[in-house]
């Protein structure tokens, strides 16, 4: 059974009405969004889906004050056409954004792209959210100010939360003034140990990347942005500093590289996309073993977070990252799995979850 | 559990030096830098390792006595002010940096560790901390975790909260969590930052994982002057609109600049009835160009003066200045008030004018000290407490202040936490729901709501502070001084 509803009020009653329920925003990513309910009907009740693509809309954008608020459904792209003209953008670079990504799936996924390396993820950004708590009640958190410090940080807890802890309704974030120019260099590094050379290099140097990103085995992208005028001299900057064979991409070819990355379109079809945190210095370990699987995958954000292209069992990439001590997201892929590898779920968040879903209706328990 | 029992468990934890019950001993204990607050813990626990914080939070527990976690005491809050007959858990000898990665830029300290100290561990590596703020070469990074705290960088830069990455900690009824990771991103609800800002009432922070950030090629520290508070604000709309993301975006109005100048000679210009401070930062090039920019605006804007840092000395009498403010004035007035509240940006004028219409009407003297990036204002309310009356009056015009910040949409506090000072505004900041849902939050971590005790959530009787006693002194939990 689908539900959609259309007001932050129905969505509450929707929630309040089923005794086990699971969200989908844009279904762009479909190990997040797929009901994780393990076999509920055999449990004596049928499960809900909650469509929140039609609690949409901007409730109010002030560019003045660098804010908006959005409904959760919000597409990215109408937020980033609502936001360009005052020449403003999500500095969190959202993914998926041409495949239907909403915002509120974004930030329950969690899921930061590649120029976020620049000024930050969804939780430097999120300022305020009302949630729709398990028994269907309306909680707010934050504010609608850049700055604030009273009441507790729920709504950044409900980053990467992928609906377990709370409906995300609506939606309030800070914006950051959009670079008037961008260009890329792409630097051949020869191997991965010459690619964490480069970014070594990039951070001794103190340039102030848009994007560092590394395509295994041995490419890194390096994005730049800021004014025209600065770009020529920024760009042989970063070029010498590299130490090893580069060119340069501007205009249409920048855009274009980035473009494809957003929508991970370097995806072969039918793989798993699964979404793994790290550390540079783990970076070298992960992939050994991602390289002797013949996978393809990339390194974001400076080597915080490598994407990789699974076309084999997810159990087998499972017990790969518990090996070298590493949780994956399945942002796409087979339901009911969405946290694999090293998973330990804290007593911690199993209290936060007690308190926001008592009766298990979002399956966090599960 | 009685007190004696817990006393003599305690007394098993650590050696007798750093258990403290002696009045004499316990006195520098009894208030933090909300001063007109005081209340006499029954013992003080000095601890020098993880498992002592652990251990002393278990007998609290056991013993059911309420404690609470102590840094350098630089609150403005009260958060720092001990519960009466409470148990308070020094954390200042837990200053260690537990490891150190500058290839990752992380660092993970123990929270005793002073603010400043992280930045000193970054700078051989072209690294430093952000979160600045203007206590930051005393006050520690378990109190920055706790009221996450901010400073003059938070537009660009963000608060603690988006500093922090990982924590572990103890929950007050003695439990042991880890909380995040170390990368820049993770999977999972984001629960360290839950635990950032949540004021001890969770429990005591152990271990915090924190990212260090490369320091800026360049600095450009640009100082202009204007005629009124109301110009210096139009020029940050300026800025704003221009398109420029500075660093951080300063204005102190004249009582604050005579305090400044009495106390630390920054040199600002004389005469001035509000001064701006803009810092761009980034690369050589395209800060250069910036730059340009800066000072069309500042140009465009009405400045009566503009002066640029000559180089770096220059622009850290500048800042030394602005962050000697809430101290400097101290030499204007025997007590002083230092309010913290937000306002949309584009409503600073209003709400300045509002103030100063409110300073008008009771008699007195308010100097404006704000963060004008975020709207973060910071009046400080001048008095003198040896007058009849006069705490009350000020204390009056205090929670007018804050009603203002309210009723434009803004916060009862951009970053010095709600702690004694603020409990009755949180409930008119936020719905029944709202309030309801962090005292679950606060129950599910400490069921006998035994971890710092009376701050943040505790009920606060109708009226609050603008009625003279505080509803704990009237209960007689504390007493002022």
């Amino acid at each position: 059974m689908t539900i959609s509803p259309a007001s932050i009020e129905e969505l509450r009653q929707a929630v309040a009405a089923h005794p086990r329920v699971s969200l989908r925003g844009g279904g762009t990513k479909t190990g997040l969004s797929s009901p994780v309910s393990p076999s509920p009907v055999a449990q004596g009740f049928s499960p809900a889906l909650i469509d929140l693509s039609r609690l949409s809309g901007i409730v109010a954008h002030t560019p003045e004050e660098c804010t908006f608020t959005a409904l959760a459904g919000t597409r990215i792209d109408e937020i980033e056409r609502v936001l360009a003209p005052h020449g403003q953008y999500l500095p969190f670079d959202p993914p998926l954004s041409a495949a239907g990504a909403t915002i509120g799936g974004t930030v329950a996924a969690g899921l930061n792209g590649s120029c976020r390396y620049r000024y930050g993820g969804i939780r430097d950004f999120l300022i305020g959210a009302r949630i729709v708590d398990g028994r269907g009640g309306l909680i707010a958190s934050g504010g609608k100010v850049v700055k604030n410090a009273a009441g507790f940080l729920l709504h950044q807890a409900m980053v990467g939360s992928a609906g377990r802890l709370g409906v995300l309704a609506e939606l309030t974030f800070k914006v950051f003034p959009r670079a008037e120019s961008r260009a890329t260099v792409r630097v051949d590094a020869g191997d991965l140990a010459g690619t964490l050379r480069v970014l070594s290099a990039m951070q001794a140097a103190r340039f102030e990347l848009e994007a560092a990103d590394i395509e295994a085995p041995a490419t890194v992208w390096l994005r730049l942005g800021g004014f025209a005028a600065a770009m020529p001299s920024r760009l042989d900057g970063v070029q010498r500093a590299a130490g090893a064979p580069s060119n340069r991409l501007e205009g249409e070819a920048d855009a274009e590289v980035w473009r494809a990355v957003r929508e991970f379109a370097w995806m072969p079809p039918g793989a798993a996309l699964v979404r793994v945190p790290l550390t540079v210095g783990r970076l070298a370990g992960l992939d050994t073993v991602l390289e002797r699987a013949g996978v393809r995958r990339r390194y974001a954000v400076g080597g915080n977070v490598a994407f990789i292209a699974w076309t084999e069992s997810i159990d087998r990439l499972s017990a790969t990252l518990e090996t070298v001590g590493l949780t994956g997201q399945v942002l796409r892929g087979p339901a009911g799995r969405s946290l694999i590898g090293a998973v330990r779920p804290g007593e911690f968040e199993r209290r936060v979850r007690m308190v926001m879903d008592p009766d298990n209706r979002f399956g966090g328990d599960a | 559990m009685p007190q004696e029992d817990l006393i003599a468990t305690l007394a098993r934890i650590v050696p007798a030096e750093r258990l403290l019950t002696r009045p004499g001993a316990l006195a520098a204990y009894e208030s933090d830098g909300l001063t007109s607050f005081r209340s006499r813990p029954r013992a003080v626990v000095i601890a020098e390792s993880r498992q002592d914080v652990v251990d002393a939070v278990r007998a609290c527990h056991a013993a059911n006595v309420p404690f609470m976690a102590r840094g350098s005491g630089t609150s403005l809050s009260g958060g720092a002010v001990p519960i009466e007959d409470g148990i308070v858990i020094a954390l200042n000898r837990l200053n260690r940096i537990l490891r150190f990665d500058p290839e990752s830029r992380v660092a993970v300290v123990e929270p005793g560790v002073v603010n400043l100290a992280v930045t000193a561990l970054g700078a051989p590596h072209g690294l430093y901390y952000a979160p600045d703020p203007s206590s930051q070469s005393v006050c520690t990074i378990g109190g920055n975790v706790a009221f996450n705290s901010g400073g003059a960088h938070c537009f660009r830069h963000g608060m603690t909260a988006n500093h922090v990455l990982g924590i572990q900690a103890v929950l007050a009824d003695g439990t042991e969590v880890a909380l995040g990771g170390d990368s820049l991103e993770q999977a999972g609800p984001d629960v360290a930052a839950l635990f950032v800002g949540s004021e001890g009432l969770f429990g005591i922070a152990l271990e915090i994982t924190l990212r260090l950030v490369p320091r800026p090629q360049v600095y450009r520290t640009v100082l202009a002057a204007y005629a009124s508070l109301q110009a210096a604000g139009d020029a940050v709309s300026r800025v704003i609109r221009s398109g420029l993301l500075p660093g951080a975006m300063e204005i102190m109005d004249s009582l604050a600049i005579e305090a400044a100048e009495a106390a630390v000679s920054p040199h600002y210009p004389a005469d001035a009835a509000a001064l701006l401070i803009v810092e761009l930062e980034g690369e050589d090039a395209q800060v250069a160009i910036e730059f340009d920019h800066l000072m069309r605006v500042i140009g465009e804007s009405g400045a009566t003066e503009t002066r640029v840092a000559a180089d770096e000395e220059d622009r850290a009498r500048i800042w030394k200045g602005r962050k000697s403010a809430f101290s400097a004035v101290g030499r204007l007035s025997p007590d002083f008030i230092v309010q913290d509240g937000v306002v949309p940006r584009a409503r600073l004028g209003e709400a300045l004018a509002a103030i100063e219409a409110m300073s008008r009407k009771h008699g007195i003297r308010v100097a404006n000290v704000f963060h004008a990036g975020d709207g973060n204002l910071h009046p400080l309310i001048l008095y003198d407490g040896r007058e009849a009356g006069a705490h009350d009056r000020a204390e009056v015009l205090a929670a007018e202040i804050i009603r203002l910040c309210i009723g434009l949409g803004g916060s009862i506090t951009g970053e010095h936490g709600v702690g004694l000072e603020k409990r009755q505004f949180l409930r008119e900041m936020y719905s029944e729901a709202d309030i309801d849902c962090m005292r679950r939050l606060r129950l599910a971590m400490d069921p006998t709501e035994l971890a710092n005790r009376g701050k943040k959530l505790s009920d606060a009787a109708a009226g609050g502070m603008s009625h003279g006693l505080h509803p704990l002194e009237r209960a007689g939990i504390i007493s002022r001084a």
